[in-house]
């Protein structure tokens, strides 16, 4: 039964397995082992996240494509959303049909792409992603009328979702069940459900393949697979998943902007969540995730810490203040991608094995 | 069979075949007076087609180096855009520091200064190239995907490294007293620093092409991006030459740098990954690893972003993405796709 639901891609390791079943039962569990808000935002963040890096890795890791429009799509689907609920009111129904607006254009935007740019080359798609996205990018903040431009959108969603309301009086563990838990639960579902029908692509048959055109793109041509539509398919499921997972962000956090969704910054935080979690896994992306969201959140603060300790020593204090700890995330990414291209997955594999 | 011998038949190049051939060149005249048309006001388009021209010519010197070291060594440099921000911050940091230069009332003086700071920032980018270039992309070569990801990498480590020597804030420093400005053709105004940017850009252009037609190292260079294998085992060490052309391309961009920091009058270390969207539709435009196609694509950009800018301020990016689509459903490749004799 488990193994049918993980479509029998098992973790494969003691120590993976034991750190996933960690990371499922506090994310299950957060609103009650964790109370406050800010750690409950981070475990909603952790869970959308996720989906959004799994999603890339279907892209990067199993069908060897490296795109740079990944927030685009998670944009798509974030805007879509919220434009729906502030122009049709906070229902149940404005998130379905936004959500579903947001899928289909982000699947029609990455066909478009996929069809133009795939054909030639690996770095072609790389460099064509890059400029459209931060061309999108500065559409969606010039469009104000529509958009919001740079304040970004604020709206209400169902009262169900929200704070004020209550399921039931009683206390469960000292928490109140509120909207936000309700809310909560309702991004981890989403969540959990979108990363296992990711778990089933990639070991599906559609999935080999994939895996095969990665490898050797002109022999798997040759044995007859038309490698432009598996590689133009990848492309547009895992947008369809990004924009979901956009969805699930502007449903929690009630407000959509440029910088929350569609920033470059986002797009390299996916970059090296996915590489430092591990390439090609699955897995991999909830690792990354997790390890890269906590490190965010409480890191940071620990080196700034560290940095006004020795505040005395000018270079090195600046270089360990709390702004600069995508420096040295950026190394590891570079030391990562040469010395275990399958990251801690990867690695915690091997070290069974 | 003795009494007729063959003719050898060589084929007339027909009309059409050799149009075809010059036809990238006809766009740059052919989108300038689509402009005109556009744009109705003769000397607005003056002053515009100077400032597109300018701005092309500046994406060139940035991009002519990344389409060179792609063409030659099969590397696509995402970290480009890190030479473009250190030669600006050096720039910049030589500028200010020879501010009495700058300021001064003297044509000659001004001039030394911005060409001292163009030096300094060639010669501290063509040394990051070589850094950048040993070890980062050195283990890498032949693997497209690790090539992205770790150049990507590159990218952020330098830019955060500029953050911590430079601080976080923009940079503004005014252009020296002489390059400010503009002068009066007609009606229509054009900054000085554009025509001096439109100087560089076409001199370096010639020096580049004559480089690579008339040099030896042009010639193997030239070589090398069609066969790399033959000039190798021909006994030329193309590594090396790589490497002089990786750090020749990341002086450029550091030059481009300074360049578009003086154009823009304010430096941010992100800058260099901004310009990068309009290097990388350049030297798609153009074919990757072709530096005339590049040349061609630079003032393509340049001319439609300025026109665009002044006749639909919103679209002015997303008109440079729609080029490049068009150009693309015309000539899959690029303008002058490079020929690979693998």
């Amino acid at each position: 039964m488990l193994k049918r639901l993980l479509s029998g891609d098992t973790p494969r390791s003691p120590v993976l397995t034991a750190l996933l079943l960690v990371i499922l039962l506090t994310l299950a569990f957060a609103p009650f082992l964790l109370p406050g808000t800010k750690s409950l935002e981070t475990a909603a963040r952790i869970c959308i996240f996720i989906v959004l890096v799994a999603s890339y890795d279907l892209l990067l890791g199993y069908a060897g494509i490296v795109s740079f429009a990944h927030t685009m799509f998670f944009g798509i689907g974030a805007y879509g959303t919220a434009l729906a609920l502030s122009s049709t009111g906070p229902s149940f129904l404005s998130i379905v049909w936004g959500s579903a607006a947001g899928a289909l254009v982000a699947a029609l935007f990455a066909l478009a792409i996929g069809l133009f740019s795939l054909r030639v080359k690996a770095i072609f798609f790389a460099m064509v992603t890059l400029a459209v996205a931060s061309a999108f990018a500065v559409l969606v903040s010039q469009m104000s009328w529509l958009t919001g431009g740079e304040d970004g959108l604020n709206y209400k969603i169902p009262r169900e979702l929200t704070p004020a309301f209550k399921l039931f009086s009683a206390k469960i563990f000292g928490t109140s069940v509120n909207g936000k838990v309700l809310s909560y639960y309702l991004v981890f579902t989403v969540a959990l459900c979108l990363f296992l029908m990711l778990l089933r692509v990639v070991n599906s048959p559609f999935g080999r393949t994939l895996q095969a055109v990665r490898d050797n793109d002109f022999r798997a041509e040759a044995i007859g697979y038309r490698v432009v539509w598996y590689r133009t398919t990848a492309t547009v499921m895992s947008a369809v998943v990004a924009a979901l997972a956009g969805s699930l962000l502007a449903v929690w956090l009630r407000y959509t902007g440029p910088a929350t969704t569609l920033s470059m910054e986002i797009m390299i935080d996916i970059l090296l969540m996915v590489v430092i979690g591990g390439m090609g896994t699955m897995y991999g992306a909830v690792l990354g995730a997790t390890l890269f969201i906590l490190a965010q959140t409480y890191l940071q603060g620990l080196m700034g810490a560290a940095s006004s300790a020795i505040s005395a020593v000018p270079v090195v204090s600046d270089l360990i203040a709390a702004d600069r700890w995508l420096l040295w995330l950026g190394v590891l990414f570079i030391l990562s991608v040469y010395f275990f291209p399958t990251g801690i997955v990867g690695r915690l594999r091997k070290a069974r094995a | 069979m003795s009494g007729s011998a063959i003719k050898p038949r060589i084929e007339k190049v027909s009309l059409s075949d050799r149009l075809a051939d010059k036809a990238p060149l006809l766009l740059v005249p052919a989108l300038a007076l689509a402009g005109l048309l556009a744009i109705g006001n003769p000397s607005t388009w003056l002053t515009l087609t100077v400032a597109g021209v300018a701005m092309g010519l500046m994406v060139f010197i940035m991009a002519s180096g990344l389409t060179v070291v792609f063409g030659l060594m099969d590397v696509i440099n995402f970290g480009h855009g890190a030479f473009v921000s250190v030669g600006a911050f050096v720039g910049f940091s030589i500028l200010i520091w020879l501010g009495g230069w700058a300021s001064a009332p003297s044509v000659f003086l001004n001039l030394a200064a911005v060409l001292v700071a163009i030096l300094v920032a060639m010669t501290v980018t063509g040394l990051m190239g070589y850094a950048f270039e040993r070890v980062i992309v050195m283990p890498v070569y032949g693997q497209h995907l690790k090539q992205i990801l770790v150049t990507m990498g590159g990218l952020i480590v330098a830019q955060q490294l500029i953050y911590v020597f430079w601080g976080p804030d923009a940079i503004h420093v005014a252009r020296p007293q002489s390059l400010q400005g503009s002068i009066l053709l007609g009606n229509a105004a054009i900054e000085k620093y554009r025509l001096v940017a439109v100087g560089i850009g076409l001199v370096l252009f010639l020096v580049m092409r004559h480089i690579l037609r008339s040099t030896r190292i042009g010639l193997l260079v030239r070589a090398g991006v069609e066969n790399s294998e033959m000039v190798e085992a021909l006994g030329y060490r193309v590594k090396r030459l790589f490497l002089l052309v990786f750090m020749a391309g990341s002086a450029l961009a550091g030059l481009g740098g300074v360049m578009w920091g003086l154009y823009q009058e304010t430096i941010t270390a992100h800058m260099g990954s901004d310009i990068m969207v309009l290097v990388f539709i350049v030297v798609i435009i153009g074919g990757l690893g072709s530096v005339e196609g590049c040349f061609i694509g630079a003032l393509l950009v340049g001319l439609l972003s300025n026109y665009t800018a002044f006749l639909e301020p919103k679209v002015a990016l997303v008109s440079t993405i729609g080029l490049m689509v068009v150009i693309l459903m015309w000539r899959p490749q690029g303008l002058y796709p490079v020929v690979k004799a693998k």
